[in-house]
């Protein structure tokens, strides 16, 4: 560990033990890291946007390589900014406009093939044979069948209907549990790498002190 | 002019978008690229607005006595970023910039989400309990799920062959039968947007 | 008021306290976790092993700070993996702190494996908006990146002659902690289907399984556990496995928590009943 190092490590320690403050109560230290934070990612953002985005996107493109149909797509971004006229701000929704019409015919086709005709093929294209596969191939019909169902609001969930709808439900409750589980593991391990950081550094710094 | 223009380049640019995936040429793909690419530039030149809009709010707090220190510390921050990330250099590994964001930005972004350890240690303490037999199913799920990690000798080699079926069995259905959902809400969405059955996405007068 | 009612009422940080004390213990007391290897893991780390030396492979580092705990030990020993099989690597990334962690991976890793920018990697840079980003690069990288995140123009650079787009490459390996990986499946192999593999969060990791039996990715790395699965298979012991020590203990108190006001629960439901006073 050098001396920077030793300097720079102990900012980020102190910075971290600011935010675990918070579990405390909120307070100054946390409120002071919290902004600081706020501003430093909303300034490395900004400079990123200029020179990797505005400058290969926009300026180079216009001003370096003479791709003049660029200037089309650069006034509509500028007019994205008459939204801060109360008076020009309609002008804005021509650039919306263009944005949101093209995701949209682009949405259409993909959710439904991706969303929808892969997973329906998945779903019954399975062949249901009589051993531990095949098994589990009519289990993931029958629970996504009935999962289907009891998301179906259109006829009331009574008799047949109702009953595969509380299979349904079951199944829904397993995958939030799944869901559960597996989250436990992921804020964990944020946690712990903030532990192994602050004990990697005292270890360094003691270390440091001690070969000083 | 204020509304039935965008709505007319909404349904343009959506149905030729739309037609598009199904019309594989060249001067197809040509329309394709440079709608995406446009909008793109779109988007770019736009997003400055949040930046602006964050910077001015709190320039203007700066009067504000209780909030004016955090203010002024939100608005160093972004002024040292910028400053010290003028040149595009700034963004190789050892410049003061990249040495900003390791010592500011990475611990604290990393220790606020890693709140979210406590809180879901406190939740599962006060809300995890087995009230109904749905609550049941979904507790001893997540039981399951979490025994995984406990070395507790053939009991986890038959917990791991248990939780590896009901990820890949009942979790999978359930996720699939909301993902079909999503799927088809997102596409009818699409469809009311790009034929201007839906316009909130142009706000009020 | 009974021991059991007070512990159905415990101020939430004495909660707080015991996750703290808990994930200090390891740093204090270490020792060793096995791990065992999940095929949707195995089936990454094979297709990565089966590919020749000059192959590509396509990264995306689609995450910030905020879950570099989970998914920066699977990046790294991915990496680790395609530098050590001498595999001409493309990154990119869709975070908009993304090039940070890049920045950070790709200086350690392609020094300890003598790996020359341009020539043996690429880093595209960051691009917002990703699902036109992915589709743009399903027609030519070029077009969304015309120069790279150091500003070299792609074309310039050797290992970037030849290759236009994902028909390029073997693979895509993308390590996200949000709606990414959805723009990556719906707009990349939706529209370009190519081969896909995703390293997530454990938050999400139940929630991409019916991906996996469709075909549309054919790996999945889940979280942290995921990581030390895959440093296990690469041989390079990293973040991930120092994790698992931590994660036993935590699991441990989070397991006896539940247990405890379940019991607490229980009990003060049945006493509630004697008395009268319960449903």
């Amino acid at each position: 560990m050098t001396t920077e190092q030793a300097i720079l490590n102990g900012i980020a320690v102190f910075l971290t033990l600011c935010i675990f403050s918070f579990l405390y109560r909120d307070n100054p230290f946390y409120k002071f890291a919290e902004r600081l934070v706020a501003g430093v990612a909303t300034g490395y953002w900004t400079m990123l946007l200029y020179h990797t985005n505005f400058t290969d996107k926009v300026l180079t493109p216009i001003f370096v390589r003479g791709q003049l149909h660029y200037i089309i797509p650069a006034l509509l971004g500028v007019l994205m900014w008459t939204r801060f006229s109360k008076k020009y701000a309609w002008l804005s929704r021509y650039s919306i406009a263009f944005y949101i019409g093209i995701s949209s015919g682009v949405t259409i086709t993909v959710t439904l093939y991706t969303f929808l005709f892969k997973q329906l093929q998945a779903t019954i294209g399975m062949p249901i044979t009589a051993d531990y596969a095949g098994i589990n191939t009519f289990l993931i019909v029958l629970a996504v069948v009935s999962a289907l169902v009891y998301f179906f609001f259109s006829l009331p969930h009574k008799g047949a209907i109702g009953t595969v709808s509380r299979i349904g439900i079951y199944v829904i409750m397993i995958g939030f549990g799944a869901g559960f589980g597996m989250t436990v593991m992921g804020r964990i391990a944020l946690l712990v790498q903030r532990v192994i950081f602050i004990n990697d550094y005292v270890r360094g710094l003691v270390a440091f002190i001690g070969g000083s | 002019m204020k509304r039935e223009i965008p709505i007319i380049i909404v349904g343009v640019t959506g149905v030729v978008m739309f037609f598009q995936y199904f019309i594989p040429t060249g001067w197809s793909e040509f329309i394709f690229t440079y709608g995406q690419d446009w909008v793109m530039v779109i988007g770019i030149l736009s997003l400055p607005l949040g930046i602006w809009s964050l910077v001015k709010a709190n320039v203007l707090k700066l009067k504000d006595p209780k909030e004016r220190f955090y203010s002024a510390v939100l608005l160093a921050g972004f002024l040292a970023m910028v400053l010290t990330g003028l040149k595009r250099e700034s963004f190789e590994a050892g410049s003061v910039f990249m040495k900003l964001f390791n010592t500011i930005l990475i611990p604290i972004q990393a220790t606020v989400f890693s709140l979210l350890a406590f809180f879901i240690a406190s939740a599962a303490y006060r809300a995890f309990r087995a009230r109904s037999v749905l609550a049941t199913v979904l507790l001893i799920t997540a039981f399951l799920v979490m025994l995984r990690f406990i070395p507790l000798g053939p009991i986890s080699t038959a917990n791991l062959g248990a939780v590896a079926w009901i990820l890949s069995v009942p979790n999978m259905a359930a996720k699939r039968a909301i993902m079909m959902g999503i799927g088809l809400g997102a596409a009818a969405t699409a469809i009311k947007i790009i034929l201007g059955i839906e316009r909130t996405y142009m706000g009020r007068d | 008021m009974s021991f059991l009612e007070k512990m159905m009422l415990i101020d939430r940080r004495w909660i707080y306290l015991s996750i703290g004390l808990a994930v200090i213990i390891p740093v204090v007391v270490q020792f060793e976790v096995p791990v065992s290897v999940s095929p949707e893991v195995k089936k990454i780390y094979d297709f990565v092993e089966n590919l020749n030396a000059g192959d590509y492979l396509f990264i995306a580092v689609d995450y910030d700070p905020s879950s570099m705990a989970e998914l920066n030990p699977m990046a790294e020993a991915v990496l680790n993996q395609a530098f050590a099989k001498d595999l001409k690597v493309i990154i990119v990334t869709l975070a908009q702190f993304g090039p940070g962690m890049v920045e950070d991976l790709t200086t350690r890793l392609a020094a300890a494996h003598h790996r020359v920018r341009g020539e043996d990697y690429v880093f595209l840079g960051y691009r917002p908006y990703p699902a036109i980003t992915i589709m743009l690069m399903g027609i030519n990288f070029r077009v969304p990146f015309p120069v790279d995140h150091y500003s070299v123009p792609l074309d310039s650079m050797p290992m970037m002659r030849d290759i236009r787009n994902f028909a390029d490459v073997k693979a895509v390996i993308d390590f996200t902690a949000g709606n990414t990986a959805d723009f990556w499946i719906t707009y990349g192999v939706g529209r370009f289907d190519f081969p896909l593999a995703i390293g997530i969060t454990g938050v999400m990791a139940a929630d991409y399984y019916q991906y996996l039996q469709s075909g549309q990715i054919f790996g999945i790395i889940p979280g942290v556990k995921g990581a030390a699965e895959y440093e296990q298979l690469v041989g390079f012991p990293g973040k991930g496995k120092e994790q698992m020590a931590y994660q036993v203990i935590a699991h441990s108190v989070i397991i006896a928590f539940i247990l405890i006001s379940n019991i607490a629960y229980f009990a003060t439901r049945k006493q509630k009943q004697q008395l009268g006073g319960g449903r």
